[in-house]
């Protein structure tokens, strides 16, 4: 199944980043999963997506693009994906580094590479994407104020002064992925993570990241309502 | 009067719970109390339903029903809280519990991969 020999990638000179350990939550996201796992597949040797009950065959998808897939028995949340992944790329032995990816497509790679790259080059425990720290992304006014707020109720507490919040963006060090135990299995554990992280004491940065905005992504995107889930989710313990 | 403060007294103090409190043997010992002097207090009333419009007029309210009904809503919300905080739980035991079986077959799927490399890569040579 998987390729015996760790071909060099076609388009890129270099191996493939085999020490790297590329994390997404699945749910339901068939059109686009292949194609998000092909081109994560030309630089990195690891893909996990975790499959979180989806019914639309996005398993076999990713699967087929060359992602090692796990699945939970039925539908948990994001969060609770998320954690299984990060759990699962953190018991490899040869795992030094932690990407958290969307399944959607709306991440870029290069900006996980240039993430990674400044992690390793600052010796650093955790890099944040944020789609606020150029103007290459542009989100609507209603999403903005959204996230805005989010990133808002996150600084207050978490303690962390970020510029972004429920980027899905992120790398993270061994000993970073380490400090992680979400226990918010829906969307709060966007919040959650970040005041664990805060709470690891390693040295963290924000790096711009474009988040493209298909009509895709949009019409999944997370509306006003879901924020006061979001809110209850984190105040009630 | 008294009986305002009172139920507001209560009504944040169930707040405070539902925000604050893990569950714990003395939540577990509070709440079979509580059952306990509700029964108690529920056969004294059928037994003399006088008490009641004492107690309700002792503390400010004219009627022992309406005494009752207060009391009434209040264990209500602190039922609906309980329940609330036990779904989470239970919730999160069972992610865990999902998140320990994909771990495992995980574990499993890998290993198996690994030998059979091994017995491929063993067999090779021969043919």
């Amino acid at each position: 199944m998987a390729p015996m020999v760790a071909e060099p990638s076609p388009v890129l000179p270099g191996a493939l980043d085999a020490t790297t350990w590329v994390v997404i939550p699945l749910y339901n996201e068939q059109s686009v999963i292949g194609a998000v796992v092909t081109e994560l597949r030309q630089h990195f040797e690891h893909i996990v997506c975790v499959d979180d009950g989806s019914t639309d065959g996005s398993a076999e998808t990713a699967e087929a693009a060359g992602a090692r897939v796990l699945r939970h028995p039925h539908n948990l949340g994001q969060g609770a994906a998320l954690q299984t992944g990060i759990a699962y790329a953190r018991s490899q032995p040869t795992a030094e580094f932690l990407v958290t990816f969307d399944a959607d497509g709306q991440h870029r790679v290069v900006d996980a590479l240039a993430m990674l790259h400044q992690a390793r080059d600052e010796n650093l425990g955790v890099v944040f994407g944020s789609r606020f720290l150029d103007d290459r992304t542009k989100p609507g006014v209603l999403k903005k104020i959204v996230l805005k707020t989010a990133v808002a109720v996150t600084n207050l507490t978490t303690g962390l002064t970020l510029t972004d919040a429920h980027n899905g963006l992120r790398v993270l060090r061994r000993d970073a992925a380490e400090a992680v135990n979400l226990k918010q299995d829906r969307m709060a554990h966007a919040t959650e993570i970040v005041v664990q992280l805060g709470r690891s004491g390693l040295p963290w940065r924000e790096h711009p990241v474009e988040v493209l905005y298909t009509d895709y992504s949009k019409a999944k995107g997370q509306s006003l309502l879901n924020s006061i889930n979001i809110l209850v989710d984190l105040i009630i313990n | 009067m008294w009986f305002q403060i009172i139920l507001i007294a209560s009504l944040v103090g169930i707040a405070i719970y539902l925000i604050r409190s893990t569950p714990s043997p003395r939540h577990l010992a509070i709440r079979r109390l509580l059952v306990l002097v509700a029964l108690v207090a529920g056969v004294v009333v059928v037994v003399a339903p006088g008490l009641l419009t004492q107690l309700a007029s002792l503390v400010g309210i004219g009627r022992g029903s309406d005494l009752l009904f207060y009391v009434f809503i209040v264990a209500a919300l602190l039922y609906v809280v309980n329940e609330y905080k036990r779904s989470v739980q239970l919730a999160r035991a069972n992610t865990q519990l999902a998140r320990e079986i994909t771990l495992t077959e995980a574990r499993l799927v890998d290993r198996i991969d690994a030998l059979e490399a091994e017995l491929a890569a063993a067999n090779r040579p021969r043919g």
